[in-house]
């Protein structure tokens, strides 16, 4: 029981960085229709700003709570312009193609990306110092302590608020009115007299940033990155996405939730090699029986 | 052009240049470097300012001359009239290209170095024709088609390795194999629409690369499995000294040994085994599967209404390219004699999506294009190790941003009830 909790704690932090990650794929695909492939790379380059950023600090000695903000701002900044410019570059002039353009537009972008930071950052794997230590345990007169570190309990809680903020921004703003107006119709809203260019610029910036944060939280738990990281939490991501139903936004933190726990608990009860495999057999499993994902609206095709 | 302007499209460039200056400056500039405990960083602004600089050069340019306009009809006029030529001279076309390719060997120039890039050129093209089934022709997007390559190496090796049968029984026992596969992922998840299968595709890829690296007791685990018999002549070992009582290639016909012919052997193999896949998809295109095919791609909801079957449909088309895919697998393996999971990332699949998506979807003669074109610029740029995959995803994306329907845009059906192709 105390190692489910155990699980159950680790899974929700993983989960909570696959599903800012995921944000940024299901506003995408909401918006425009396609799989913004080099989305997992936006957020490598959001790990390796952090990193950077992180270091640089950590010369100055400021106290931690100020570098961790500084860092999530600088990290968000920047990253929002990789995530501006990739759609400016690549899928700006895709739009009205046929589907497929952009897909492979964007997965050429995301092999230059991936190359471009092994380039400039070098192969290896990138370590660092742990800035947090320490945290609450519970259970403790059992055999297995429950330990809720603080870095886990700042996860969750910097999740938490941004996904409000987020939330605020999507169903009160002016902003969020004109991007959900988009996702319904694109034609009608440019007659409405809404920029949509600039509605679908905006998209990328909140996704990019959202996984620029995804990216800083990555670097802080694991403690290690390198460039190929963006792959495969991409796909996780993505899956989540697809999961949660694409194209929903409470869904995508469902399904980041559901691929951050299938996983630890995969790993911690199943066998770990193959905790890969797990989320990806559930989403084949999941599409059979739904689909559309858990909260996505069901497609209804007409000739 | 006026002065207003001038000084417009000067401001639009320092625009950019702040742009880039973001963009290259933390990841660029602060490059880090872990020296002894910890990481440091290493400023290296001078590259940043040579690539900012550079971009607001190029903005500057592009805006004054307006060039992007012009150049950009240059390049579709250029590639309409490559597409006419090539779709009213078709068979001339593919004529020529196919006795090119078979004298290729013997031309004065051609040496091991320019083999070894043909032989991998071929069988991307035979991956590009094998894909081109299932994506050009029935157009269900698939993200994960090394998995077929990587079964059809692996069956291909674990068969030779254990029993020690000859090619050519083992080459249609792992493209049955990866047909079985194609299949078995395919029964269940065909009813899914177009992104959602890309992505369950791509998982299923994925998987099969985890198990690969992970099931030890049969793949070996990430050292592969080495010792894959080479293929042989009809029987004729491709060895300096043949065993006792075996005739090996040179001395039967008589020649110097040389290690060129087992790599011209591997040459015709691969042009073979290609042109069997070309042969195999333009015939079937003019079957009842094969218009059924194109039929669904074009609209899957008429196609229900006339009674078309669209899950057995699609799953043929899936086995009949996963199968082909498991060939190549299997020629993969006999040449290079070794096999490891580190031969079937998703980067592959990439590959051979963007040579089918590249060369225009369904065009066969397209796959061929783009297979030259994207494996001699990662060819070019051999030299520039690093750089090499940068030039490679650049092409992509220009591409698709100057010609969205691929080099040939051949996505006419192949019969049409009022076209004008007859």
């Amino acid at each position: 029981m105390e190692y489910f909790i155990q699980q159950l704690v680790n899974g929700i932090t993983l989960g909570s960085i696959y599903g800012l990650i995921a944000i940024g794929y299901t506003m995408v695909y909401g918006i425009i229709g396609m799989i913004n492939f080099a989305h997992g790379d936006i957020f490598m380059i959001g790990a390796f700003v952090a990193l950077i950023s992180f270091i640089i600090f950590g010369l100055t000695g400021v106290a931690l709570p100020i570098i961790l903000l500084l860092v999530l701002l600088i990290a968000m900044l920047f990253t929002a312009c990789y995530g501006w410019t990739v759609e400016k570059l690549a899928y700006k002039p895709l739009r009205g193609s046929f589907r497929l353009a952009p897909l492979i537009s964007a997965l050429g972008m995301s092999i230059v990306l991936q190359n471009y930071v092994q380039v400039s950052q070098g192969a290896r794997v990138k370590p660092m110092q742990p800035l947090f230590s320490g945290g609450l345990e519970f259970f403790k007169n059992s055999e297995f302590i429950v330990t809720v570190s603080y870095l886990q309990i700042f996860i969750v809680v910097l999740t938490i608020i941004l996904m409000g903020i987020f939330t605020y921004l999507i169903t009160k703003t002016d902003l969020g009115r004109a991007q959900r107006a988009c996702e319904q119709d694109r034609t009608m809203t440019a007659l409405l007299g809404i920029n949509v260019d600039r509605t679908i610029s905006i998209t990328f910036i909140i996704g990019s940033s959202l996984a620029s944060v995804a990216g800083m939280m990555f670097v802080l738990y694991y403690g290690v990155i390198d460039f190929y990281i963006g792959f495969l939490a991409g796909i996780k991501a993505f899956t989540a996405a697809v999961l949660g139903g694409i194209g929903s936004l409470p869904g995508a933190m469902l399904g980041g939730l559901l691929i951050g726990l299938i996983e630890t608990m995969w790993s911690g009860y199943v066998s770990i090699e193959y905790k890969d495999v797990a989320a990806f057999s559930v989403l084949i499993v999941v599409l059979i029986f739904f689909p559309t994902g858990f909260l996505g609206k069901p497609d209804i095709e007409k000739v | 052009m006026e002065k207003q302007d001038i000084i417009k499209s000067f401001k639009d460039s320092l625009f950019t240049g702040l742009i880039a200056l973001a963009l290259f400056g933390p990841i660029v500039g602060l490059r880090t470097a872990s020296k002894g405990e910890g990481l440091f960083i290493t400023p290296q602004w001078g590259v940043v300012l040579l690539l900012v600089g550079l971009c607001i050069l190029g903005r500057f340019l592009i805006n004054i001359n307006s060039a992007r306009k012009t150049e950009f009809k240059f390049l579709s006029t250029l590639t309409s009239k490559f597409s006419n030529i090539t779709d009213d001279k078709a068979k001339h076309f593919a004529i020529t290209g196919i006795l090119f390719a078979v004298v290729f060997p013997f031309l004065p120039f051609t040496d091991r170095y320019f083999m070894d890039v043909a032989i991998m050129i071929l069988t991307y093209i035979m991956l590009g024709w094998g894909l081109n089934i299932v994506v050009g022709l029935a157009g269900l997007l698939d993200l994960g088609y090394v998995a077929f390559y990587a079964v059809g190496a692996y069956s291909y090796a674990l068969i030779a390795t254990t029993f020690g049968w000859s090619f050519w029984i083992c080459l249609p026992l792992a493209g049955l194999f990866a047909a079985f596969f194609g299949i078995l992922l395919g029964f269940p998840v065909l009813r899914l629409r177009g992104d959602y299968l890309a992505i369950v595709t791509l998982g299923f890829g994925e998987i099969i690369r985890i198990i690969l690296i992970n099931w030890y007791e049969v793949t070996n685990g990430p050292d592969g499995i080495t010792g894959i018999p080479r293929p042989s002549f009809f029987g004729l070992p491709f060895k300096r000294s043949p065993d006792e009582g075996e005739m090996s290639f040179h001395t039967f016909f008589g020649l110097e040994y040389s290690t060129m012919h087992r790599i011209i052997f591997l040459y015709y193999l691969i042009l073979v085994l290609a042109l069997i896949t070309n042969y195999f998809t333009l015939k079937i295109r003019k079957l009842p599967v094969g218009r059924a095919w194109e039929a669904l791609r074009e609209d899957e909801i008429a196609c229900k209404s006339l009674g078309v079957n669209p899950t057995n449909t699609k799953l043929t088309a899936f086995a009949i390219g996963a199968m082909f895919g498991g060939f190549a697998g299997s020629f993969f393996a006999t040449r290079q004699a070794f096999i490891s999971p580190e031969s079937f990332t998703f980067i592959e699949s990439a590959i051979i999506v963007a040579i089918v998506v590249l060369g225009g979807m369904g065009s066969q003669t397209g796959v061929v294009l783009a297979s030259i074109f994207l494996i001699g610029i990662t060819e070019i740029f051999r030299d520039l190790e690093q750089y090499r995959m940068i030039a490679f995803g650049g092409a992509m994306v220009l591409i698709m941003v100057f010609k969205p329907k691929g080099i040939l845009a051949n996505r006419k059906p192949t019969i049409l009830m009022h076209g004008d192709n007859k």
